[in-house]
């Protein structure tokens, strides 16, 4: 059974809290025991405690089977696109380079590429892929355009990407601010005024420090 | 006992922690499980509901359950990997007693020649020295049945009054805050009613850590539109992305709370009404909160005034709110004091007792909350009955078929326990779903206290740190091998079901209890076949009472997901949110929705107080303790689960980059933290989350790692509990230890 069209999987950053239970139900999976399909990354810990989930992007037109010299990519009619098969992966590496989300990862003691297959054991018989299930900030979800347009009133889902030249579109949708533009640092504008704004946080922090002795 | 003959390597090869990582070897992958069990994760007290995949009498994974209401499906990192506790190498199969020429220093021994050896010390000790001599330690993981049995067992069967228990350094501040302002310790709403509050106010929680499902709560609040305020020392992940962010100076949550009240008087943002005819006590608290000018909340938390303001205004203009805290503020030798001021708040502006107007503190153990009502506290009966009150202690006495007299008066706190042990009038102890040496403050008096006590029996399902200490080991139960009811955050009573039967010599809690019970020759009230039989009794004990749950069952709870106390009777659905207007308790009678006799709310003066170890010139930084996302409590499961320790396998040091720099220290240099009590070395985490003359170090590891070597022993004169959250410290740069250091254990 494939998996249903409406179903749309949505990532939204803003909610993540690093709390590694996609990482490590990723991990449960009967098809890659041990294994997870997730990446959870720091952006910066020595700055913030902001976290990404990186999952399957699933494109529409994936560069992973595009780059593949043994087919070994299949992507579903469903819009799924597979991990390798094992029986034709040759473990070149081409996917892992390729891939513009950084997805793929090689497991050179199987010589095999695994990557996220949207639970497609359990996507398939009308599940939630196990991460959007257990995620508890809901920075992954799983379900309906309608649902999130109703359940996420602030953000919106987009899945064109563009790298370089390379226009991508994808099924898994990330959430940015519905009402975010999108600007283009001006380098003269940037010469006059400072572009982080970190300086504001420091300011609350040192005034702190006026009334703790701290050591030399 | 003597101290430990045998050496932490010899240890740790016989009882770990050693790392689980699968329990499904030699099992096929993808074969259907024998049976699929319904229950509740093991681990914090929002007890997520959980189905566990049970092959062969062993739990070999899970599968989310959808339809439990509070968490739909979702789990954290725990609940993923908590099936690996089960089926583990490091598992008690044996009673055991202290042998220094066996290996790691303990004995196997026949189940019932351990239970008779802890019948005849306790016979020793109480002939000897009186039946005061015997304590008991109890934990608030245990199921309400177990609870209840033990606080049964220290009056009736043991005779003395020193029975406490582990939530002393987890809810007792929130209890004793919430008992002064409404009569009553129990969350006022259900966690859906944070979803439609236009302000949430999040004090000392790190929830994002320590209650990730809550998350989803507060996000849900926001895309509807609500202001998030936290107010912590550190950043949390919660923090990242709220409104407006307090950076508290650790210990000073009262002053806030004060400064916030100064301003909704100034400005008038108060219910009147609702202050008039549902609560007393305001014209003396708002008095005492005149001398909080903006300017000397400012001084004393050590937030600006801009912020102060604008958290006062979204407050007190909000027409529904929903205020939380947890350990960040209660964790105080003035915590009682801190959450009295964050109720003051709730009960100014009206917002309680309707739907989206809430308030609760986060429970942090499984049954925080029903372990704390039912009687396995120093003070306490059944159903939240005070041990000093005639009328209560007969009511229990009839229940237990005894004379009023026959049950012993108030006993001490758990850490007060060990002082008397230390000047040795408490001979005897006996543990269980107690881990002191780990998680008690200043814990290098505690080893000294456990080497010298003359007898201690530990009940576990691991050889946690302390019951190295044990004379004797009796091989308790895992949460999974025996069923009985929680109480979650919310005061949703829960079902725990069992999924398999305990292996080897190991009995579930309750029959070790009854057992030792009949060695002792006082069966006579423990003779329970079951746990449905021991809440039957418990019921009847706690009916009348304020933590009525005569009308629960099994069945009910099935049926309803959880019944939330009070429930009166068979009839009586439960009562997910408190203090409706118009609702009836057994105090009040009826003359108001708060339980008290007259049925109104009670504001209370909320005492500044700075903590009790200011920093100074020697001692200069203030050390903040708490915990991270993949381990619980003292460790005793956590570090014996793989992919958790993975995620974070060892404790680290919180330091801001400017004290780094001061300090000459860079991301992953030793350093160590020193108090007057203790030292500890660790790697440092620089990080600009953190404020930055306070540094952070989480507490779930022992020995050299143990982040309570360093903390005080200071408690709250009413609660009794510790300050873990703030005391003087300093920093140095440190040479990396030798790698004995490390207690990280291996897969075995």
């Amino acid at each position: 059974m494939p998996v249903p069209a409406a179903h749309e999987f949505f990532i939204d950053p803003s909610r993540c809290i690093g709390c590694n239970a996609c990482v490590q139900a990723c991990s449960e999976c009967d098809t890659h025991r041990g294994h997870s399909m997730i990446q959870l990354d720091y952006i910066d810990r020595a700055n913030s405690p902001q976290t990404v989930p990186v999952v399957c992007m699933h494109c529409d037109s994936p560069t992973c089977a595009e780059v593949c010299p043994a087919d070994a990519i299949k992507r579903m009619g469903d819009g799924v696109v597979q991990t390798a098969r094992k029986p034709r992966c040759i473990a070149c590496n081409n996917c892992v380079l390729a891939c513009p989300f950084g997805v793929p990862k090689m497991h050179t003691e199987m010589h095999l590429m695994m990557k996220c297959d949207l639970c497609y054991d359990r996507t398939s018989v009308g599940k939630k892929p196990m991460c959007a299930t257990v995620c508890p900030s809901q920075a992954l979800y799983f379900g309906t355009l309608e649902e999130i347009e109703r359940l996420r009133p602030n953000s919106r889902p987009i899945h064109t990407f563009k790298f370089g030249r390379q226009l991508i579109t994808t099924k898994v949708n990330m959430m940015v601010p519905k009402y975010a533009r999108v600007e283009h640092l001006d380098v003269v504008a940037a010469m006059r005024q400072p572009t982080t704004g970190n300086t504001v946080e420091d300011e609350m922090l040192l005034g702190a420090m006026t009334t703790a002795e701290v050591p030399l | 006992m003597a101290a430990i003959a045998a050496s932490p390597e010899d240890i740790r090869k016989q009882f770990g922690p050693h790392l689980s990582a699968s329990v499904r070897e030699g099992l096929a992958p993808g074969a259907p499980p024998d049976k699929v069990v319904k229950t509740h994760c093991c681990f914090c007290g929002q007890q997520c509901g959980i189905q566990l995949l049970v092959r062969d009498n062993c739990v070999v994974g899970f599968e989310p359950w959808m339809e439990f209401p509070f968490n739909q499906g979702k789990l954290c990192p725990k609940g993923v990997k908590r099936y690996l506790q089960g089926a583990h190498p490091d598992r008690l199969l044996h009673a055991y007693e202290r042998d220094p020429a066996a290996p790691g220093g303990f004995r196997p021994v026949a189940y019932d020649a351990a239970i008779q050896r802890v019948a005849s010390e306790i016979e020793r000790i109480q002939s000897q020295y009186g039946p005061a001599a015997m304590a008991c330690l109890s934990g608030a993981s245990l199921t309400t049945e177990k609870a209840y049995l033990m606080g049964k067992f220290a009056r009736v069967c043991l005779r003395t009054p020193h029975i406490d228990y582990n939530g002393r350094l987890c809810m007792v501040s929130a209890g004793a805050g919430n008992k002064k302002a409404f009569g009553i310790d129990r969350a006022a709403n259900p966690w859906s009613d944070i979803l439609g509050a236009e302000v949430v106010w999040i004090s000392g929680a790190n929830i994002a850590e320590c209650a990730p499902i809550t998350t989803d709560y507060v996000w849900q609040a926001r895309e509807r539109g609500a202001k998030v305020i936290v107010v912590d020392p550190r950043l949390t992940a919660i923090a990242r992305t709220c409104d407006l962010f307090l950076p508290i100076k650790p210990g000073r949550d009262v002053a806030l709370f004060n400064g916030i009240l100064h301003l909704m008087i100034r400005n008038d943002w108060l219910d009147h009404p609702f202050i008039r005819e549902f609560t007393t006590g305001f014209d003396e608290l708002a008095a005492s909160v005149q001398e909080w000018t903006p300017r000397r909340t400012s001084e004393v938390t050590g937030i600006a005034e801009g912020p102060i303001h604008q958290a006062a205004q979204w407050w007190g203009q909000a027409k529904t709110s929903f205020l939380m805290h947890a350990r960040g503020i209660e964790h105080h030798s003035h915590g009682v004091q801190n959450v009295l001021g964050a109720i003051n708040l709730v009960l100014a502006s009206g917002r309680i007792g309707r739907a989206n107007c809430g308030y609760a503190t986060i429970t942090g153990q499984a049954n925080g909350q029903g372990g704390r009502e039912h009687g396995q506290k120093c003070d306490q009966l059944p159903g939240l009955r005070d041990i000093a009150n005639p009328e209560h202690r007969a009511a229990v006495a009839k229940v237990w078929g005894i004379e009023p007299d026959a049950i012993p008066g108030p006993g001490v706190d758990a850490y007060e326990l060990f002082r008397k042990a230390d000047k040795g009038e408490i001979k005897g102890l006996l543990s269980i779903c107690f881990n002191p040496l780990v998680s008690l403050p200043d814990n290098n008096f505690i080893r000294r206290v456990l080497e010298q006590v003359e007898f201690y029996v530990a009940i576990d399902f691991f050889l946690n740190e302390s019951a190295r200490y044990a004379n004797v080991v009796l091989p308790g139960s895992l949460q999974e091998e025996d069923e009985g009811i929680v109480t979650t955050t919310e005061g949703r009573v829960v079902k725990i079901n069992p999924a398999v039967e305990c292996p080897g010599d190991a009995r579930q809690d309750w029959r070790i209890i009854q057992d030792i019970a009949g060695a002792l020759n006082r069966s006579r009230g423990f003779r329970f076949g079951s746990p449905r039989e021991i809440l039957d009794e418990l019921r009847a004990a706690s009916r009348g009472g304020i933590a009525d749950y005569s009308g629960i069952t099994y069945e009910k709870i099935e049926k309803q997901y959880g019944v939330f106390w009070p429930c009166p009777s068979d009839e009586h659905p439960g009562t997910p949110r408190l203090f409706e207007n118009g609702s009836w308790n057994p105090v009040a009678q009826g003359k108001g929705p708060f339980y008290f006799p007259d049925g109104k709310a009670r504001f209370n003066v909320a005492k500044y107080s700075p903590p009790a170890e200011e920093v100074d010139a020697g001692f200069p930084l203030m050390l903040t303790t708490g915990r991270v996302v993949s381990h619980f409590l003292s460790g005793t499961q956590t570090r014996r689960i793989g992919p958790l320790v993975d995620h974070c396998p060892e404790p680290f040091i919180e330091v801001h980059p400017l004290l780094a720099r001061r300090l000459g220290l860079a991301e992953g240099d030793w350093a160590t933290a020193e108090t007057r009590r203790g030292a500890c070395t660790l790697q440092v985490r620089v990080v600009k989350t953190i404020r930055p003359d306070t540094i952070f170090i989480p507490y779930h590891w022992p020995d050299r790692q143990s982040a309570n070597q360093l903390t005080i022993a200071a408690q709250d004169p009413i609660s009794k509990i510790p300050e873990y959250k703030v005391c003087a410290a300093r920093l140095k740069k440190a040479a990396s230890p030798e790698p004995a250091a490390s207690s990280q254990g291996q897969t075995r």
